[in-house]
């Protein structure tokens, strides 16, 4: 038992170590946006955000709920509790992007379309998928029994994967002020070399800063497993 | 077929002749519907705002939290004497037990709905006949999304702490899109469009039903199965 809270403090130290790697590297991506990359024409310095704004949302959206979803469909296939305590802590790291999202967006927003906030598609579904997440935060919150909140975190999981196309259609019913993608396109990425050598650096800070998150919190979640099946004993 | 088909109604009318002989929770949802349309009335202007252009808004925003207080109960009255386990114990199939607690709540909120309608309609004094017909599916539509929704996630809350509050929560973002789209159709229906106009609007909701209901029961077993 103490051999295992042992390997649960482990993971816990090397996900605290990639965690502050991760955040030295957005340091370094902040320095580059402000010093290395062009000043964007008609934006202005406002545009600069986009090297923390994209990274994260696309972290929070392709990476870290796809794999809590994928985790938590596995799970009730599998039952194995690593699945789960793995969709906790992505799910958990997803919810922070999206907050980065949430809250860098509308610091651009306000310069850039003239209001804090609108109701533009990609705005309303990252506002949802956030909500979503907390959601499966408090549902975890509020069930003793760890078989049963496993079981209800990941039906919940992928009750939202399903229901975020469904989210998707509804609010693109609006017209979108999202700019129109620039990298991930069928013709060439449409940056200059700083601009796209900056983002993915800041798309890779953000992906090791999400390995962090992930890694710390999955030992704490094995932490607590470990006391609560003591307790139990 | 014809035998699961008893036994969903079975379960469903297990259910209703409850909530029949107590009349509490139906009261009681009814009454909350009710109140809401009341507090409408005084949070509008109606110099500022014609009622055929809040109208819409306020029936769903009425519907949507009557239904979600409803949905509250679907396992709560399971809870006394451990009577759930002994519909578990039941020789029925999950599915089948799921089927039946949906039936038994689409019914329900089909019933607070059908005395929410009239209040609002002569509250809001609209002529709506017209539109009848189509919103009446389009509530039907909705509802069938919607309570597919909730049943499986009351069976969930109901063990859990604060389960009262842990339902809105988690059904309110799996209510929107449905809701999205029917009061988009509301308001076409009211401004007495085609069914044509309309039709989008009503395949999206069917699309939505087919997909949760289908996931519900599917996923049910994993809810109440240890």
């Amino acid at each position: 038992m103490t051999a295992d809270l042992g390997s649960a403090r482990a993971i816990m130290r090397r996900g605290a170590l990639i965690t502050g790697l991760g955040l030295v590297g957005i340091g370094v991506v902040m320095v580059l946006a402000i010093g290395y990359t062009p000043v964007e024409i008609n934006q202005g310095p406002a545009q600069k955000i986009f090297y923390v704004h994209v990274p994260a949302a696309f972290t929070a959206l392709w990476i870290a709920v796809p794999a809590t979803a994928f985790a938590s469909l596995l799970y009730l296939w599998l039952k194995d509790p690593r699945l789960d305590r793995f969709a906790a802590a992505s799910a958990e790291a997803a919810a922070v992007f999206c907050g980065v999202v949430l809250s860098t967006g509308p610091i651009w927003a306000k310069p850039i379309w003239g209001a804090w906030w609108t109701w533009d598609g990609r705005l309303t579904l990252t506002l949802f998928l956030f909500f979503l997440l907390l959601g499966y935060q408090t549902l975890r919150a509020a069930i003793r029994n760890p078989l049963e909140r496993a079981r209800f975190s990941a039906v919940i999981s992928v009750m939202g994967l399903v229901l975020l196309p469904f989210i998707h259609l509804s609010v693109y019913l609006w017209r979108g002020l999202h700019p129109k993608p620039i990298v991930l396109k069928p013709s060439a990425p449409s940056l200059p070399p700083e601009m796209l050598k900056t983002l993915l650096i800041g798309i890779a800070c953000a992906l090791i800063l999400y390995v962090g998150f992930v890694t710390c919190r999955y030992g704490i979640q094995l932490a607590r497993d470990l006391k609560e099946s003591a307790d139990a004993a | 077929m014809g035998r699961m088909l008893r036994l969903v109604i079975t379960i469903a009318g297990k259910d209703l002749r409850l909530e029949l002989r107590s009349r509490t929770s139906l009261l009681s949802a009814a009454v909350f519907a009710v109140l809401i349309l009341i507090v409408f009335n005084f949070a509008r202007d109606p110099t500022a705002i014609s009622t055929i252009d809040l109208g819409p808004s306020v029936l769903w925003v009425t519907v949507s939290f009557a239904a979600v207080v409803a949905m509250n109960r679907a396992f709560n009255v399971e809870r006394e004497n451990a009577a759930f386990d002994g519909l578990l114990l039941a020789p029925v199939s999950r599915e089948v037990l799921y089927l039946g607690k949906y039936l038994a709540n689409v019914a329900f909120v089909l019933v607070v709905e059908a005395i929410a309608l009239p209040l609002f309609v002569l509250f809001f004094n609209l002529d709506i006949a017209h539109a009848l017909p189509g919103l009446l599916l389009t509530l039907l539509l909705a509802t069938a999304g919607f309570v597919a929704v909730g049943t499986l996630f009351s069976a969930m809350v109901v063990r859990t702490r604060f389960a009262e509050l842990m339902l809105p929560i988690l059904l309110l973002p799996f209510m929107v899109p449905p809701l999205i789209y029917a009061v988009k159709t509301t308001v076409l229906l009211f401004g007495a469009r085609p069914l044509s106009d309309v039709a989008e609007g009503l395949r999206f909701l069917t699309l939505y039903d087919v997909v949760f209901i289908t996931l519900s029961v599917l996923l049910f077993s994993a809810v109440v199965d240890e």
